[in-house]
């Protein structure tokens, strides 16, 4: 196999990748950097962020009020000393960004705008109108191409990580367009593939979001921590799963059932005036929003749609004007893919699989427990999110982790450590993981299909492991999902070619996504409480006394279940109490 | 539910490892009427024949993914909605681009255009330090350019556009519209740096203006109307050039 030689190997182009590049071609110039990415970095999932950034950039804001938020927000799962970091981060990361060409929406003084979020005390979500994800992707991505130490190599599907003695070495990827297998030998990898809700059926993530790294960082023995915790955001659009944005509701728009009653005053989020308020009613957190839309299902209070039971979202009442200004793009996707405009409807939303608050365990320098190997963005978990994710959270934290990973891992490099050994074994290594690619193009291969396979692993993960769990329906997912694992070693690849084969690449990503459904199901089994995003029908309290504990899904051999460990969570200064919102919010 | 309607999908197959020239395949798909194109290419994926392939992944008109020829126009996959055609649609990829295998194109020469342009930020005295805070800028400025960075680089334009079928080295609409949305940026500093590319031959003067591109754009961006600015602008430029033969600052 051809073996192209770098210093730093960045998996991923998204806006956590971006930034871990910039930064390391600004610590040091003369370290090479090979940026791998399966899609042309402006097609990776972060363009489809819309509400914005937070960031304390305000005089009436100050770093606590941030740090609180994000660890109420979170229910006390997140580790405070990385929190106090992010925040303290955040908003040079976001100057920085500014500096970078990223248009912000502005105040009549020429500064950046922020918008309320859910579960933020003060008003502090940067923004460029309704798509932000979108311009901080194309910034980072434009401002990549002055650093001539950045190398792309666009299209080139990574297949595995390279360890050898211990370290990570390296990663195999195929350059799509060929079909070749290539060794990418690094000093350090750092490891910014992103989410991976496509384990379930109805999602805000995009084809790509298939946890490719995470699987990767789990079959190299790292653990995938508090995989349990996904995120439903409670407004998507039914059928194509299409995100409306948090920023509809921190606009001032609210949510009503059938009746046209503003439902979430029934669930400790009211009372609902005065409106606009913050961290309460519709600017409540997502885990309480989502799972309410639930409990208004079980008391017939929902609509019936064509694409199953939704509420409504009310924007009428911001007007034409305001919703062109600011909510532009969500007036055009709710008007193109449901046939509604806001400005004069309201619009069918449902609760939608959006987030993985788990990933690669790592810590706050972005390392994970493998030497060589660093992690930032939706594929790590450090933990910030904790149990529940703040909306505008994420796009900061692959800033100021983008960035902590670029450097620390061209310190790696340069280190005594970094720059020995490796070299020599790592072609033959690379040998041994390409079999995985090679197999699945074999003649000889099964008789399963690959959408057949999908099919029925993302049903059983809603079916078992969505808003509501319980031992029996998890118990239910783990047997199928062992079946489907099992039954994947037959699957069945129609298309030969070499040439730009996406069937082989959905083969590749379906194993992936097995082994990280797994984790996923695993963790939420063994977790015996109920905590932000992790809901238990049998176990309904949280139980701090057990599980103020992060779970740690180690991967079994071969196609054994994945071990449950656990880890403890850092507290600092702010001691587990009851999450409080709606009229007792603070 | 939503009504059913079954459809003929004529689509463009080529893999170059196989096939000596692209040929087109019919599938017939049951569509719901509020399917867009890429559903139905991802029902053939799925249920009729896994080795169609064919780049998407956000569906919903934002990755800039999906661009192909539906009827011979050029769309984005994910924003055609079949209710918009009839009983036969044909699906080809872009036109005027290299095609990779099926309807999957070579998107090289954009990437290497996009970055002859200089898209950053460019400060004749370097970056300020992010404790200073932001570069104010009003919402007049913003307004100024912000169509223009509104491109998601789908590449419909280029495949409407005649001058680059013609002359392959245009540098093209949305790469000049880049460029103008820098030189409109009121924190950049470095339109004279992006002059020569953009003034040059294979920049804004090689386009004849027939508009294509700005009508089939599906955001908007209107990157004739950069390429007009851009031309008003170069014109400009080498006059007041011929007036002072040194010129420091953009703005
Ligand atoms: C619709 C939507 C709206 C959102 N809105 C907000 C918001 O307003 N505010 C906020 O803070 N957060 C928001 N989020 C969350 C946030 O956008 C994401 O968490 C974040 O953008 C993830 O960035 P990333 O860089 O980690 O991954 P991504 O942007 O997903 O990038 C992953 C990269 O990895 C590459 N990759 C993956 N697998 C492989 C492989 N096998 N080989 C090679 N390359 C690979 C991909 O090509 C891609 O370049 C939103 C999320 C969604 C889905
Ligand atoms: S200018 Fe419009 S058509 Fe051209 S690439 Fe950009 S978004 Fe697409
Ligand atoms: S799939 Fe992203 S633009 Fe169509």
């Amino acid at each position: 196999m051809d073996v192209i030689k770098t210093d730093v190997a960045i998996v991923g182009a998204g806006g956590a990748g971006l930034r871990a590049a910039i930064a390391c071609a600004e610590a040091d110039p003369s370290l090479n950097v090979a940026l791998i990415s399966k899609v042309l970095p402006m097609r990776s999932h972060t363009v489809a962020a819309e509400g914005g950034a937070a960031a304390v950039i305000k005089e009436n804001d100050s770093l606590e009020n941030h740090f609180n938020d994000t660890v109420s927000g979170g229910d006390w799962l997140c580790d405070q000393d990385i929190v106090e970091l992010f925040v303290n981060e955040a908003p040079k990361e976001m100057m920085r960004l500014e500096h970078w060409g990223c248009p912000f929406s502005r105040d009549p003084d020429g500064r950046i705008a922020v918008r309320p979020f859910g579960g933020m005390k003060v008003e502090r979500t940067c923004y460029a109108a309704d798509k932000t994800g979108f311009h901080l992707l194309h910034t980072l991505f434009q401002t990549s191409m002055k650093f001539p130490s950045v190398k792309r190599y666009d299209e080139f599907f990574t297949v595995d990580l390279i360890v050898e003695d211990g370290r990570a070495r390296g990663v195999v990827a195929m350059e799509i367009r060929t079909g070749k297998l290539f060794a990418f030998a690094a000093k350090a990898v750092i490891i910014c593939t992103g989410g991976a809700g496509r384990v379930f059926p109805f999602t805000t993530n995009g084809a790509i979001k298939t946890g490719d790294g995470m699987a990767m960082a789990y079959r190299a023995g790292v653990p995938l921590k508090d995989m349990e915790f996904v995120q439903y955001h409670p407004t998507g659009l039914p059928g194509t799963g299409i995100l409306l944005t948090e920023g509809c509701r921190g606009e001032g728009g609210i949510m009503v059932n059938k009746d046209g009653y503003r439902y979430l005053q029934d669930y400790n989020l009211g009372p609902p005036d005065p409106w606009p308020r913050k961290k309460a009613m519709e600017l409540g957190p997502r885990d309480r929003l989502s799972q309410a839309f639930w409990h208004e299902q079980q008391k017939g209070r929902t609509i019936k749609g064509p694409y199953g039971d939704v509420v409504h979202l009310d924007l009428r009442h911001l007007g034409e004007e305001k919703i062109n200004e600011r909510l532009p793009f969500v007036r055009m996707l709710a008007k193109s893919y449901v046939g509604v405009d806001p400005v004069t409807d309201p619009v069918p939303v449902r609760p939608v699989i959006h987030y993985t608050m788990g990933g690669i365990d790592c810590d706050i320098d972005a390392a994970t427990p493998l030497p060589g190997l660093y992690t930032a963005g939706e594929a790590s978990c450090l933990s910030i999110n904790g149990a529940n994710r703040l909306g505008s959270n994420s796009l900061t934290e692959l800033l100021v982790f983008g960035r902590r990973a670029g450097e620390h891992a061209a310190a790696f490099a340069r280190s005594t450590e970094g720059r020995t050994g490796g070299e020599k074994s790592v072609a033959g290594a690379a040998d041994a993981l390409a079999g995985r690619v090679t197999d699945l193009l074999d003649e000889r291969h099964g008789t399963e299909s690959i959408a057949g396979l999908r099919k029925e692993m993302t049903a059983t993960m809603e079916s078992g492991c969505g808003i509501y769990r319980s031992e029996d329906t998890l118990k239910e997912t783990t047997a199928k999902l062992a079946e489907l694992r099992e039954r994947y070693q037959r699957v069945h690849v129609t298309d030969k070619s070499r040439v730009f084969n996406t069937e082989l690449m959905h083969a590749i990503e379906l194993g992936n996504m097995l082994e990280l459904a797994e984790a996923m199901a695993h963790s939420a089994l063994e977790r015996k409480e109920s905590r932000g995003a992790h809901q238990r029908l049998d176990h309904t309290a949280r139980d701090d006394a057990n599980y103020l504990t992060h779970s740690m899904a180690v991967r079994g051999d071969g196609l054994e279940a994945p071990r449950i460990e656990y880890k403890d969570v850092v507290i600092t200064k702010s001691q587990p109490a009851e999450r409080v919102y709606g009229g007792e919010a603070k | 539910m939503t009504t059913e309607r079954m459809i003929e999908f004529e689509v463009l197959r080529y893999r170059p490892d196989t096939d000596h020239e692209p040929v087109f395949e019919t599938y017939r798909v049951p569509c719901n009427e509020d399917w867009v194109v890429l559903d139905a290419l991802n029902h053939i994926k799925d249920e009729i024949d896994g080795t169609l392939s064919y780049r998407w992944s956000c569906h919903m008109a934002v990755c800039g993914s999906c661009g192909m020829q539906v009827n011979g126009e050029p769309k984005l996959a994910c924003k055609a909605f079949v209710r918009d055609y009839g009983n036969r649609i044909r699906v080809e990829p872009l036109a005027t681009f290299p095609i990779e295998r099926d309807l999957v194109v070579d998107m090289d020469d954009f990437t290497d255009k996009l970055q002859s342009v200089k898209p950053w930020i460019i400060r004749d005295d370097g970056e300020k330090p992010a404790e200073d805070g932001e570069y104010r800028q009003s919402m007049g400025e913003l307004r100024k350019y912000r169509q223009f960075s509104m491109c998601i680089n789908c590449m419909l334009c280029y495949s409407a556009c005649p001058q680059y079928a013609l002359n392959p080295e245009f540098i093209g609409p949305a790469a000049l519209a880049l460029a103008h949305r820098y030189n409109l940026d009121s924190r950049d500093q470095g339109a004279e740096q992006r002059r020569d590319v953009v003034a040059s031959h294979a920049g804004v003067w090689d386009c004849t203006f027939v508009g294509q591109c700005s009508a089939v754009c599906p955001k908007d961006v209107d990157p004739a109307a950069a390429i007009q600015q851009g031309k008003i602008e170069s014109s400009k430029n080498f006059f007041l050039d011929l007036l002072k033969p040194k010129k420091t600052g953009a703005k």
